[in-house]
């Protein structure tokens, strides 16, 4: 149900004087028209970096995962950084469309699509290093259940690194048919206005055959109200469950009970922040200022915000922690391999402050959190700081353990982890350009749902109810729900 | 599978549509379906519809995942294959709840999409009659099956008094039918034409 009257003060989701047709027309012109010399450079060096990462692959299943620098001491170094940071971006589009769309907050409709899409991609990404690094990846089936004849052997369902096959995996379903439920309605918008005989196929295909039905509609309502609530408590789950990989063991600097809320908060940051790296930009090369707005670009700032506030309170806790404890290894970890600038990697340490805590604090201003070129910049910092984090829960917990024998000497990556996470850019991006050429990159139907109320011009002809008495607005009707106001029969 | 009379009136405002559905069902004519380019909240309550128990599918297909997992771990661990890990308890109820959690909601969100799609007979390739190309952009189109007794001359003045920017009759199938949105022909339909 939503009220027939939005007040003025809210700032309205979609500018500019439009009708339904305009809606459209705005969100359908990027597919029907054909893309930009700017598209095919961008879609080219997406490529050119997938085709790396294949060689580099390839390299690694030649070889074995050792052409990555890791050893014994090291046994995850960038791939497993890597794979903590994907999964973490890939949380922010299913926050935006379920937890969002359960607080109803209608901002959503503008950017839920695209970070829905971003996650499935993320999560794409993600799902390549614990796949790769298995080494001898033909036998990638023994992490899934299955009836066999050696034993018959099961996996271990005790085990948070099994828990997190059956998470991610679950993730990226659920993630994948919430985006494709929503959009169905959309494909069949672009299928029923198609003028080239292949698209009106294609657009066919893919829309199932979809009318608009009323009865569709309500059920297709009730669908995403479930499939939000599922996904809710599953975002939540999916992080923890990646922290739990860390936190279950015995490692200092890993068994913390802190863990999970930290990498909850510390995913939607980096989320938010990749949403802004690419909606920025989005909204520029397919000019949808209209409907991805400022208000849209400033709510997103006041998440990051808050989110870096709440990671940055998980690091100052941890510190406090390894002291609080008097735990030697404990704080040998916190104080010595983290903390210290000028242990060997103090740097990534101070580099995740600056840019997780310290530099997101820009966003309590308001003129900075409405300044494109500030928001662009500070996304891809926060990202930056993100990495930087994972990497130092990781490596730094391990280079000096228990053993001072077993100390590895300092760890860094060969051209081919790099080129392994290269190429998942270049995973990621390739879709991401396919995605904002074939694919509506707003929800059509759901921005004409909330058109009439948070549209520019239909706010502004209601501006005298402004000033209309309170009793006197109550009894008129304009309160009042659409479902009282027709009456149901 | 069979091909029926409808009248079509095509609104281009919500506002307008509602008090037609309501006018529409009061003289008695009966509504085939309206169809809209986005969902229009209280219009199931004005036409009429029940509530639909997708939902209840969903709990169904939850509890289902659950029970699943749960009897599934427990029997692999306590029965199949009790491995005995530094001498802790074979049914380790605590570690088991991620998995639990996480099949309960594949379980519930894969079966209500496909239960979805079964009842909304939405698939790839399948086509069905489409009353006005504009419906999935700006207009709201209301369908009304014509019966031995419709008079349609009335039916289509009755619709353009209340607010119907277009109107028109047409004969179509009112099912479904596997095709491509690019040629025009039914391949199934003919055949039992045939026949």
């Amino acid at each position: 149900m939503h009220l027939k009257y939005e007040s003025q003060l809210r700032e309205p989701l979609v500018y500019g004087s439009k009708t339904y047709h305009d809606v459209t027309e705005d969100i359908v012109r990027p597919i029907e028209a054909k893309p930009s010399k700017l598209w095919y450079i961008g879609f080219y060096i997406a490529v050119a970096l997938l085709l790396f990462g294949i060689y580099a692959i390839y390299r690694d299943v030649t070889y074995g995962i050792g052409q990555w620098n890791l050893n014994k001491t090291i046994g995850w170094g960038w791939d497993i950084t890597n794979f903590v940071w994907w999964v973490g971006i890939g949380h922010a589009g299913t926050l935006i469309s379920a937890i969002l769309l359960l607080f109803r907050q209608g901002w959503r409709t503008g950017v839920n699509r695209a970070a829905e899409a971003m996650t499935i991609f993320a999560v794409m990404c993600a799902g390549q290093f614990p796949i790769w690094h298995m080494g001898r990846v033909w036998m990638a089936f023994f992490v899934l259940p299955y009836a066999n004849t050696r034993g018959p052997l099961w996996v271990n369902f005790n085990s948070p690194l099994l828990w997190d096959v059956f998470a991610i995996s679950t993730y990226f379903t659920v993630s994948l048919l919430f985006w494709y439920s929503g959009l169905l309605p959309d494909f069949g918008t672009v299928r029923d206005r198609a003028k080239t005989k292949l698209r009106k196929h294609l657009y066919g295909i893919a829309s199932f055959g979809w009318t608009g039905s009323t009865k569709h509609w309500q059920r297709h309502e009730s669908l995403s109200l479930v499939l939000a609530g599922l996904s809710t408590p599953l975002v939540l789950s999916v992080h923890t469950i990646v922290s739990f990989d860390f936190a279950t063991s015995v490692v200092p600097g890993w068994h913390t009970t802190i863990f999970p809320p930290y990498f909850v908060a510390g995913a939607i940051f980096s989320g938010f922040a990749m949403v802004q790296s690419l909606m920025v930009i989005v909204r520029k090369v397919f000019g949808l200022q209209d409907y991805v707005t400022m208000g849209h670009i400033e709510a997103m700032n006041k998440v990051i915000v808050l989110t870096g506030s709440i990671v940055g309170v998980a690091y100052l806790t941890e510190l406090f922690m390894g002291w609080y404890s008097q735990n030697k290894y404990e704080g040998y970890t916190f104080w010595y391999s983290r903390a210290n600038l000028f242990s060997p990697y103090g740097w990534s340490y101070w580099g995740m402050m600056a840019c997780n805590v310290l530099s997101p604090q820009i966003f309590w201003f308001r003129k900075m959190r409405r300044n494109l070129f500030v928001t662009f910049f500070m996304s891809v910092i926060v990202n930056v700081g993100m990495w930087f984090e994972r990497f130092v829960i990781i490596v730094t917990s391990l280079y000096r353990d228990y053993l001072p024998s077993s100390w590895a000497t300092y760890y860094s990556p060969t051209i081919w982890e790099i080129g392994f996470y290269l190429g998942t850019f270049g995973l990621f991006f390739t879709c991401f350009f396919l995605f904002a050429k074939y694919f509506p990159t707003i929800a059509i139907a759901e921005i004409k749902y909330v058109l009439k109320t948070t549209g520019e011009s239909y706010k502004e002809k209601m501006g005298h109810l402004e000033n209309v008495d309170a009793s006197v607005f109550a009894h008129s009707g304009h309160g009042h729900t659409l479902v009282e106001n027709s009456g149901s029969v | 599978m069979a091909k029926k009379k409808f009248v079509v009136g095509c609104f281009d405002d919500e506002a307008a549509l509602f008090p037609a559905v309501k006018k529409v069902r009061t003289v008695g004519y009966k509504i085939h379906d309206v169809y809209t380019p986005f969902a229009v909240h209280g219009l199931d309550h004005a036409m009429g519809l029940r509530e639909t128990s997708l939902h209840t599918a969903g709990f169904i297909y939850g509890i289902t995942g659950t029970t699943t997992a749960l009897s599934c771990i427990s029997w692999i661990l306590t029965s199949d294959w009790p491995l005995n890990i530094g001498g802790k308890p074979h049914f380790a109820l605590p570690a088991w709840i991620p998995i639990t959690f996480e099949l309960t909601v594949l379980f519930a969100a894969v079966g209500m999409v496909l239960t979805f799609c079964y009842l909304c007979q939405l698939a790839p390739f399948v086509k069905k009659h489409h009353f006005h190309p504009r419906a999935t952009d700006d207009l709201f189109v209301m369908v009304i099956e014509c019966t031995s007794k419709t008079n349609v001359d009335d039916l289509k003045g009755f619709l353009s008094n209340n607010g119907a920017v277009e109107v028109d009759v047409q004969v179509a199938e009112d099912g479904w039918w596997l095709g491509r949105y690019d040629k025009e022909e039914m391949p199934f339909e003919q055949k039992i034409v045939a026949a």
